[in-house]
């Protein structure tokens, strides 16, 4: 078995770098356990996050007739007015979202307006599973699932994908591959060491006998079973290691102070998963809004210092998502209700800095839902070509032309 | 050469083949339990378990669930929602639209208790055998709440599977399903109309639920069969022919010509000569071997079943009796060897060691983060089960979960709230205390080792589990859930 392995590993470098046009030595970086791999943190803001109050279209009429109450006053108007964005005019952040500002002004920040697809699905579950599984049917595996099926030949890694949050996003499975999940590291362990000493010190014999050459389910087992000690002591010891900045951001900050200490520590993992609910802004948005974004903005900026002070921010680009936006003209009840396009945010030294792309058409809706300008599947596919460096084109099942969010 | 699925004899069905048979006709029981099985005999354990008509089934059949939820709203409703849209009346619509989130809001409610309904049901059964074949027919016709949205059209399909899921693979369940709202509602064949053909259900009937995929079957037969099936849809929560939109013209399927319409497409189906052997081998998958790898054993196996099941029209009980009863059922290689689901740990761990439920909402929740959430298959193609189980993380949730059950302590939970609580586990072991001239330490041990695992593992770990039993001096409670949680901690204890 081996030495057929070694025949073919060769073969798959080889056409692999010629299909994407790379030359040979950047595959070889890219294989599991070598340092210098990119990373990609995918944070998803889940309910819907109202895009509109927080890429501020301040320069439009109707954004104001159609908002009354809710509506972020226009940058200069008082203490919660707008920020502005250095370079556009008409189109401000949220006040709460200062830390994503701090990051714009520092270059590494980058807004995608109008966001959306074809026919939106206003249904609850459809258009979040259309965003995890990136088909506007919403019945496949997820993406970053196919990412991993299609890219990991041979025996999967362990931990190539880690979501954070107690259920494993759809976006993260695939055919072959299941996302390592636990909602804090402390839960990732057998709760059984709590039973004392001597139960803990048994407990690492549990495995068993590892045997080579065998590959029924109990040797599968078994070593998953090793696997699952180690990487637990793994996770364990590296958040175990204080952050070398100072973090600000609550929940998500949380989150993502695990996900740069699991970084710092070495994991080959490649792409990790956060998320932070609560943006389904039904009723009395304006507070719950502003807490939010002020989170998200916040633990953006905290995570990308961290990386800086670590050495590790060339690395790693931060994407962020909700499964749709809200509509227009708010509801009777102080907030809004599920709409449609929405935009994306990008973090890292390797974004193309800058608001990019058309914000939707304020005054021609779809039903009271703004239309989308961008599909989200040509940010996908500029993510997964030029940062992951996989096959989009077999993975979103079709070809998209990549959107120009990093730079060349 | 012996008959692929031959008898085993009755001499050599004792305790441990019972065991396997529990485990797999149903969710294993208690050393109980499978001994009263084991004294039945081979033939009337297999009997007792396949005929469940004879036992008493005491639960409740679901129907304190409403129905009305998702209902449609009324004509006039309707209309005035219409003259709002006219109006560009938003206030209006936008009451609409509040109604109609709060009545999901509630559904989704409605879908929760359904699953933790049918989770108890699980738990509870006197007919395991009949609720595993409904879990069975559960997962290969799958259905998604996501897409389907309506919580009682769920549990009117459920209730069809499990009325039907001994029963006749055409006529009871093929028949059935391609009538079925949520299924309807799932595929889209609601939407399947003469002017505008929808494939999908056509598609995966053969697909997932007959054929297998590519077998036998062509991109016009698909075409074909979408065009028969036309018009059937669904009113008032129950099955409803649309003569408007149904294709009555002539179809060309598998190289015949007719006016075929839904009923007739299935009866075509049923010729093919895959027709036979697709649910046999998924049956085998199921309930025999979970590999996806046909080895000649598995082969020579499904045939004999496909046979059996072809022979009696499609029955599907005198193919399980001969598969239950036979020699290759109770073959060494395939005990012990399926990675149970997320459901089938579950339910086993409670029955077999009989530990309190604690909270269903908790372990339903626990099921679905181990990938199994019923009601809520990934996909049409339901679950894919096997190795597909389990990864490092997922392997922790199922450890923890026997944690849970046996003591109550929530992996959720911030601290640590004393010693274990609620499950005694001493009756389990009552009967090797005390016995002259033996080493009680060492006959408990390898007594739990038997029973969770199988065989006790011949390895340290038994030493180890007996060095720490005798360390803690008499063995309370305490102790021998300590033990049980490092045994169900054992990569075996995910094997039945």
């Amino acid at each position: 078995m081996l030495a057929s392995m070694a025949a073919t590993a060769p073969l798959f470098i080889q056409r692999a770098s010629e299909a994407m046009g790379l030359p040979l030595g950047s595959m070889l970086t890219s294989l599991a356990g070598v340092p210098q791999d990119h990373v990609l943190v995918v944070v998803q803001l889940a309910g819907g996050n109202d895009g509109l109050n927080t890429v501020v279209p301040y320069g439009s009429a109707d954004y104001y007739r159609k908002r009354p109450q809710l509506a972020i006053k226009a940058p200069g108007k008082g203490n919660d007015a707008a920020l502005t964005l250095p370079g556009m005019d008409g189109i401000g952040l949220h006040p709460a979202f200062s830390g994503f500002r701090e990051l714009y002004d520092d270059g590494v920040g980058c807004v995608v307006q109008g966001i959306g697809y074809p026919n939106p699905n206003r249904s609850h579950f459809s258009s979040m599973d259309i965003w995890h599984t990136a088909d506007t049917s919403g019945r496949d595996n997820g993406w970053l699932g196919r990412y991993f099926d299609n890219t990991c030949s041979g025996t999967p890694e362990p931990a190539a994908g880690i979501a954070l949050g107690n259920t494993a996003p759809l976006a993260m499975q695939g055919a072959k591959s299941l996302p390592v999940s636990f909602e804090s590291p402390d839960l990732y362990r057998w709760m059984g060491e709590d039973f004392g000493e001597d139960v803990a010190s048994a407990y690492k014999s549990i495995p068993g006998k590892q045997e080579a050459g065998t590959d029924d389910n109990l040797a599968f087992l078994k070593r998953t079973a090793l696997d699952a000690q180690m990487s637990s002591n793994q996770v364990r010891k590296a958040v175990s290691v204080s952050p070398l900045t100072s973090w600000n951001g609550g929940d998500l900050a949380t989150q993502l102070q695990t996900v740069a200490a699991l970084i710092r520590a070495g994991m080959t993992t490649r792409v990790y998963y956060v998320t932070l609910g609560g943006f389904d802004t039904h009723a009395n948005q304006a507070g719950s809004h502003q807490r939010l974004l002020r989170q998200v903005g916040d633990s953006l900026l905290s995570f990308q210092k961290e990386l800086k002070a670590q050495g590790n921010d060339q690395r790693v680009l931060t994407m962020v998502f909700s499964e749709f936006g809200r509509r227009v003209g708010e509801n009777g009840s102080g907030g809004t209700d599920h709409g449609t396009a929405a935009p994306m945010y990008l973090v890292g030294p390797m974004v193309n800095p800058g608001v990019l792309g058309t914000h939707p058409n304020m005054s021609n809706l779809d039903d009271g839902d703004l239309k989308y300008t961008a599909d989200f599947r040509q940010v996908y596919a500029a993510v997964l070509k030029n940062w992951m460096g996989a096959d989009a084109d077999t993975i979103l099942r079709k070809r998209w032309n990549p959107a120009p969010v990093l730079k060349a | 050469m012996p008959r692929a699925l031959s008898p085993l004899a009755e001499r050599d069905f004792g305790y441990w083949e019972a065991a396997h048979l529990l485990n797999r006709a149903g969710f294993g029981g208690t050393p109980t339990q499978i001994l009263t099985l084991s004294n039945m005999g081979l033939k009337k354990a297999v009997d007792y378990l396949l005929e469940w008509e004879r036992v008493d089934d005491p639960l409740s059949d679901g129907g304190e669930f409403r129905a009305d939820i998702m209902q449609p709203i009324s004509r006039d409703s309707r209309e005035r929602r219409e003259r709002a849209r006219r109006d560009e009346d938003e206030k209006t619509l936008e009451q609409y639209r509040a109604a109609r989130q709060e009545r999901q809001r509630i559904d989704r409610r409605q879908m929760r208790s359904i699953q933790s309904w049918w989770l108890e049901r699980l738990i509870e059964t006197p007919r395991p055998l009949h609720e595993k074949l409904t879990l069975f027919w559960h997962g290969h016709f799958a259905t998604g709440y996501r897409s389907v949205e309506d919580s009682w059209h769920m549990m009117l399909q459920n209730d069809m599977l499990r009325r039907n899921a001994g029963g006749n693979l055409k006529n009871d369940l093929v028949h059935n399903i391609i009538r079925d709202p949520a299924m309807i509602k799932y595929l889209n064949n609601n939407q399947n109309t003469r002017s505008a053909p929808n494939e999908n259900l056509a598609r995966e009937l053969m697909e997932l639920f007959t054929l297998g995929e590519g077998n036998g079957y062509t991109e016009d037969d698909i075409k074909g069969g979408a065009r028969a099936l036309t018009g059937m849809g669904y009113r008032d929560d129950a099955f409803a022919f649309n003569q408007r939109n149904h294709d009555s013209s002539a179809k060309r399927i598998f190289g015949r010509q007719g006016q075929f319409d839904g009923a007739d497409f299935v009866e075509l189906i049923f010729q093919r000569p895959s027709a036979a052997w697709f649910v046999p081998w998924k049956m085998h998958r199921f309930f025999v071997d979970d590999s996806t790898e046909i080895s000649s054993d598995t082969k020579a196996a499904v045939n004999r079943m496909a046979s059996t099941l072809k022979r009696n029209n499609w029955n599907v009980r005198p193919m399980l009796k001969e598969l239950f009863r036979s020699k290759h059922f109770y073959d060494p290689s395939n005990r012990r060897s399926i990675i149970k689901s997320p459901v089938q740990l579950t339910v086993q761990a409670i029955r077999s060691l009989d530990t309190p439920v604690r909270s269903i909402t908790r372990v339903n929740q626990a099921c679905g983060l181990m990938g199994q959430e019923l009601f809520f298959p990934p996909s049409v193609k339901g679950w894919e089960g096997g190795r597909k189980w389990i990864n490092t993380s997922t392997l922790f949730i199922r450890n923890n979960l026997l944690v849970y059950l046996m003591t109550g302590r929530d992996p959720g939970a911030k601290a640590w709230q004393g010693s274990p609580g609620g499950w005694d586990a001493t009756p389990l072991v009552a009967h090797l205390r005390g016995l002259n001239g033996r080493d009680e330490a060492k006959d408990i041990v390898t007594y739990l080792a038997r029973f969770t695992l199988g065989d006790a593992p011949t390895d340290d770990r038994l030493d180890e589990w007996t060095t720490l039993a005798k360390s803690r001096g008499h063995i309370d409670n305490e102790t021998l859930v300590h033990l049980l949680s490092l045994m169900t901690a054992c990569p075996e204890y995910q094997l039945c």
